[in-house]
């Protein structure tokens, strides 16, 4: 080939091309290169996906970024292992004379990890930016109860096209005192509303966040007991270092900490079995096991806050009489299905309320438990049509189809209802349909607390405030009278008070029965022999700060 | 040849925008909501679900969604996914990955494939043909998936000769999956060299050599394998297309980062920009690397002229 100078430029670009392709490919080899475990208080930690970017705590309800956030930042309070808030977080204190205006007072020598003072303004400025939805966060909805959240707000028609934008951008609902202290006034009164404050979207910003929030989002400068060393790159991971100047009790035990991200649960156990990774806090299904044998005390299991309900579309005429909905959740023996489809990893749920929060009364639900007679004598009396199938809901690729059509096969057995599994929707298809009132038969869904409150599993769910497209009450049920005292439970004047009015309100739930509770989850991780003290909290979240290394 | 590369390149302007905009349908006719999805079990706030439905153009028409999405293209925004992450820095980032793994791939493919496959056709039916007809047809058969585990499971975990996952240690995390990305191809590559070889070696010109008593070496290598590697030149060629699309499996199991399994995740996200940004390169990509081959065939060939 002869190449004249007007054909070298074509052949150049093309080559050029080739270049830039093996130039983007060399820098990111040289970083992970000091990634072994145990060499200098150094341990890894896998997430698998990555989490929602950018890092911004308002903007942040899945697990793994939560993750990576608890390693970043300290809240106002903190949650101990079991789920008790306790104060020793950024808050000296919270306070309310009739629940309804707090008072925060916050602790002296809080600093970012850029230097700069945590401040009352620091709250306040982040929540004001959480909650003005021109800024999308996830998080907005957290800040429904504070005053003047409506004018922050904009204004749509019902195609859900903006029509106006929001009247301010900031809550009137906060005050800032002084340095220290800030004023919080709620649209009514809430007596857990401190219990609350320890989840992320309450976390504080720093000045320059407000400077540039995308880069922020990359590169986070949070308050807590580590620090970002770099950006987080996607499907890669990036490493935290102990921050020096952190002014909490749990300080970081270990210099540094890497989070890896693995596409596959799969991989990452394979991993830990090859010494290549300190902590999977997570165990794949098949290995659920064989794992305690093998891997001894570095197998670790934890109650956690997930709990499984299959919820009845209470607006379909067949699922409207509670009696039917009783005896179904009658007909199922959830012992077995624990014991089979997640070898044990799952406990049987008894309850509305999950076992990890204050207010939990075991076997609170007598219709959680198999009675056929009993189940079928209810579906008798209220004329149930035994000879249509039942539809059976949930979203696809999310391993599901085994517990559900268990499930269905029981119905079968102890009812004679025959059943149709409906599994083929992902979520982005799933999720409008139960907005819609598009389902046809139970259906399955999860919920994780945000904060460990009773409230916090029973207003999200089945209060008339919650329905659709606001709230997460998808069956559609409404009782005024549950309503009434989830209200009195929030207006209560002490935590005991509260938890009666919450257990009054669970008691209307366990008759009308809008869903079946099927499971409560438990968390299970693996770790190598190089990392101790290793603790998962309810939220199933990694203790970043409390491992230490010992290999 | 350098009108014929200019008019093959021109030719991918009309491909690559065709090629966007089927991709941009196909996405949008996927039923579901993304943005619903985004706030799983919990709604996110009506205001903020309507703004973010603003910020993506969601509620355009779809055309003016599309021409929306290309006057930002050709400003070189590719805009952002639903999560705020940038897409071509999504794509700068896992590109390379998955560029590296092809090449690894593509190296095993050439150093493996072709001399096997040269060696095979030279002694015909001698013992070593038969091994590379047999462990050819092995690996022709074996599901990616099951090589991969077996290849992790073994040579990773209990033999400790490779990394079992991820990228950190550079280039040497590569082997292990680039040669499992291969291995089918490696199997094809040394089937057709072999076939090639052996029916080059009959043709009347090799006969011609070797009566004028030229080395058998160079009647091989210079005058039958350039012959016989037209074929594989061609495939290997589109192979490379291939190899930079088809990775989701072997990036999985092997936890590495790159473009395949980027692609697989944003569908099911239904991430309309990240599948239309990384769809168009990889289409580039295919054309680019089959400018290629058709420009190695007249170096192989000096019969054939593009003019």
């Amino acid at each position: 080939m002869k190449l004249t100078k007007r054909r070298g430029a074509i052949v150049s670009a093309g080559i050029t091309a080739a270049l830039v392709l093996t130039a983007c490919g060399g820098d990111d080899n040289g970083g992970g290169e000091g990634g072994t475990a145990a060499e200098g208080g150094s341990y890894t930690l896998a997430l698998y996906s990555d989490p929602e970017n950018p890092l911004v705590p308002g903007n942040t309800s899945e697990s793994e970024g939560a993750q990576v956030l608890e390693a970043l930042w300290t809240g106002l309070v903190q949650y101990a292992a079991d789920g008790a808030v306790e104060y020793t977080g950024v808050a000296e204190s919270i306070e309310s004379e009739d629940n309804q205006t707090w008072t925060i007072t916050l602790n002296e020598g809080w600093t970012f990890h850029d230097g700069t003072p945590v401040t009352a303004q620091s709250f306040v400025d982040a929540w004001n930016y959480t909650a003005y939805s021109p800024n999308a966060q996830g998080g907005s909805y957290f800040f429904s109860h504070v005053e003047g959240y409506a004018d922050l707000q904009a204004e749509t028609d019902d195609a859900g096209n903006i029509v106006a934008e929001p009247v301010a951008d900031e809550l009137s609902g906060l005050e800032v005192i002084d340095d220290l202290t800030f004023e919080v006034t709620l649209d009514a009164p809430f007596a857990q509303y401190p219990v609350t404050l320890g989840y992320n979207a309450f976390h504080p910003l720093p000045e320059s966040f407000f400077e540039d929030p995308e880069a922020a989002g990359k590169l986070p400068i949070g308050n807590g007991p580590f620090k970002a060393d770099g950006e987080f790159v996607p499907g890669q991971g990036f490493t935290v270092s102990k921050y020096e100047d952190y002014a909490g009790e749990n300080e970081a035990q270990v210099d540094t900490v890497e989070f890896v991200v693995y596409g596959d649960i799969d991989t990452a156990y394979l991993d830990v079995q090859g010494g290549n990774l300190d902590i999977s806090p997570d165990v794949p299904p098949d290995a659920i096991g064989t794992a305690p044998d093998e891997f001894g005390d570095a197998y670790l299991e934890a109650p956690s806050s997930g709990f499984t309900y299959l919820g009845y579309p209470t607006y379909d005429e067949r699922f409207s009489d509670p009696r039917v909905r009783q005896a179904l959740s009658m007909g199922i023996d959830r012992g077995p299905i624990t014991e089979a489809i997640f070898q044990g990893t799952r406990e049987p749920a008894d309850a509305f309320v999950a076992p990890v929060v204050d207010g939990y009364r075991e076997g609170a639900c007598e219709y959680c438990e198999l009675d056929v007679d009993r189940a079928n004598e209810l579906l008798d009396e209220a004329g149930f049509d035994r000879s249509q199938p039942i539809e059976l809901w949930f979203n696809s690729g999310a391993g599901h189809d085994a517990w559900v059509q268990a499930a269905g096969n029981q119905l079968r057995e102890n009812l004679g209802i025959d059943y149709v599994l409906r599994g083929d929707l992902d979520f982005p298809q799933y999720l409008p349909l139960l907005d819609s009132q598009g389902v046809t038969g139970p259906f399955r869904l999860g919920w994780a607390m945000d904060y460990p409150s009773p409230q916090n599993y029973l207003e999200p769910l089945y209060s008339s405030a919650a329905l659709p497209p606001a709230g997460s009450n998808y069956t559609f049920y409404t009782n005024p009278e549950f309503d009434e005292l989830i209200a009195q439970g929030n207006q209560a004047a002490s935590n005991e008070e509260a938890i009666e009015f919450y257990n009054q309100a669970e008691d209307i739930l366990l008759e009308d029965m809008p869903i079946i509770p099927m499971f409560f989850d438990v968390e299970q991780a693996v770790h190598s022999e190089d990392v101790s003290n290793v603790v998962i909290d309810v939220f199933g979240h990694i203790r970043t700060a409390e491992v230490t290394v010992t290999g | 040849m350098g009108r014929y590369i200019a008019r093959r390149l021109l030719l991918t302007i009309p491909v690559m925008l065709g090629a966007s905009f089927l991709i941009f349908a196909m996405v949008y006719a996927l039923p579901g909501d993304p943005i619903r999805a985004l706030g799983g079990d919990r709604p996110l706030a009506p205001a903020v679900v309507a703004q973010l439905r603003e910020d993506f153009n969601l509620n355009d028409p779809f055309l003016v969604q599309y021409v929306k999405y290309l006057g930002d293209l050709v400003q070189g925004d590719f805009g952002t996914d639903f999560r705020g992450r940038d897409v071509l820095e999504t794509i700068t980032q896992r590109l390379p990955v998955t560029a590296r793994l092809a090449l690894v791939a593509v190296l095993f493919e050439i150093v493996i494939g072709i001399v096997a496959g040269v060696l095979a056709g030279i002694r015909r039916n001698s013992f070593l043909d038969n091994v590379v007809l047999v462990s050819t047809t092995i690996v022709v058969s074996v599901p990616i998936l099951v090589l991969a585990f077996v290849a992790q499971y073994t040579l990773g975990l209990r033999l400790n000769l490779f990394p079992i996952a991820g990228i950190r240690e550079g280039w040497y995390s590569y082997l292990l999956p680039g040669l499992v990305l291969a291995a089918g191809s490696v199997a094809y590559v040394a089937r057709l060299t072999r076939t090639s070889m052996a029916e080059n070696l009959r043709a009347d010109y090799v006969r011609t050599a070797r009566a004028k008593g030229l080395p058998t070496r160079d009647v091989i290598v210079r005058h039958t394998l350039r012959n016989s590697l037209i074929p594989v030149v061609t495939f290997i060629g589109a192979d490379i297309g291939t190899l930079m699309g088809g990775a989701i499996v072997t990036e999985t199991v092997f936890n590495i980062p790159g473009i395949g399994r980027t692609v697989f995740d944003s569908i099911q996200a239904q991430e309309g920009a990240v599948v239309v940004g990384i769809v168009t390169l990889l289409v580039f990509f295919f054309i680019f690397f089959n400018l290629v081959v058709d420009v190695l065939y007249a170096v192989l060939d000096p019969r054939i002229r593009y003019e």
